[in-house]
């Protein structure tokens, strides 16, 4: 079983979780709604929890303690996609951002149910109820923005015309791509990318939105290999300033 | 003048058409009665409101809201207009029902009958 190639894979999803349940916890208290407010946080809090479960797991294959993980690494450390560290924006680039993300994501984890490498296997099945609501939820409100008023239709069109080369981005190709999908552990990027696009494309639609023209698209990569964007570095550090204080404080 | 009855708000002055939160009319949506079961087979249990705008969103909000700690394995939203409701003007109608004792189950002593039975009938069991 190729270790380096599993660790590869289990960084970028725990550091795409990580880093995206922080961005959606930044709405606590600011969301338009009160139940959409508590919605919103408690599926930022289920994504930082499965960044954990994947955290533990890397723990198991010998990579430091989760906490220190997770708090301790600066941004040229972090293989999280360049999309998921962008600052939320206003309601509109947030919502989009989460229901492009989260497709991607569920689509992942159910790929990886079957996966060879059982740890991987037994989470994906364990959190399939958790992202069932999560697309759900997305789903829901890009097709009721996408049809409301013309502001909100204007939004949600430019939300993801800024969107889809950061979110195309999510899949850029990891190193050990053939590994993975000959020892059965999980089919790579581009089979991802393209059940992502069937299954985003028919609520894009419902939404009477359009994805850009296929002229335009321009995947923002570098991520993966820890080369991101200022954001992040703040982002990591107000992240983790608690935890940077005393790290071996018993909590 | 905004006239509230926390006296916080009214000694603020605010007025209705303000700039910063005014009131409009669509500014609350309806609310939906939540009934939520705990485990299959056992009856929904009303546990609060949402306030939603259609029947998918109420579910949408409903779950977080009221499904996201402790156990459950259903949902139900009824909008709050559709719950037809006695009066409590009408609170008299049930004034007289605590003296009707004879209704109640309690006064059927099942396992005092069955202890009996079984000692009378023990020689013969």
């Amino acid at each position: 079983m190729n270790v380096t190639a599993i660790k590869e894979l289990l960084y970028k999803m725990a550091d795409d979780l990580l880093i995206i349940g922080h961005r959606n916890s930044e709405w606590t208290g600011l969301g338009p709604i009160l139940e959409e407010d508590i919605a919103f946080s408690s599926m930022a809090q289920d994504k930082i929890g499965q960044a954990g479960a994947l955290f533990e797991i890397l723990h198991e294959l010998g990579e430091d303690e989760a906490d220190k993980v997770a708090f301790m690494r600066d941004a040229n450390k972090m293989h999280c996609s360049q999309f998921v560290e962008l600052p939320n924006g206003e309601y509109d680039f947030s919502i989009m951002r989460h229901f492009l993300y989260d497709h991607a994501d569920q689509l992942r984890f159910e790929m990886l149910a079957n996966s060879s490498f059982e740890p991987l296997a037994k989470v994906a099945k364990k959190i399939k109820g958790e992202l069932k609501y999560h697309v759900f939820h997305a789903n829901t409100w890009v097709v009721k923005l996408g049809n409301g008023t013309e502001e909100s239709k204007a939004r949600m069109q430019t939300a993801l015309n800024e969107s889809w080369n950061y979110a195309l981005g999510m899949f850029e190709a990891g190193d050990f791509e053939k590994e993975l999908q000959s020892e059965n552990i999980f089919d790579g990027e581009e089979a991802l990318k393209t059940r992502w696009m069937a299954n985003i494309t028919p609520f894009i639609e419902k939404a009477n939105l359009k994805i850009p023209d296929v002229k335009t698209w321009e995947p923002i990569l570098g991520g993966r290999k820890g080369y991101h964007t200022d954001y992040l570095q703040q982002l990591v550090e107000e992240m983790g300033e608690v935890f940077r204080v005393e790290p071996d404080a018993q909590w | 003048m905004i006239n509230s009855l926390d006296p916080r708000i009214a000694r603020e002055k605010i007025n209705e058409d303000n700039t910063i939160a005014p009131l409009t009319e669509m500014d609350n949506w309806e609310t939906y009665e939540v009934f939520h079961q705990k485990k299959r087979g056992d009856q929904h249990e009303h546990v609060g409101i949402v306030h939603a705008p259609n029947n998918e969103m109420a579910l949408l909000f409903a779950k977080e809201q009221y499904g996201r700690r402790g156990i459950s394995v259903n949902i139900w939203v009824v909008k709050t207009s559709n719950v037809f409701v006695s009066d409590y003007d009408d609170a008299d109608i049930f004034e007289t029902v605590p003296e009707k004792q004879y209704r109640e189950a309690g006064g059927y002593k099942v396992m005092e009958m069955i202890n009996k039975y079984k000692k009378e009938n023990k020689k013969t069991i």
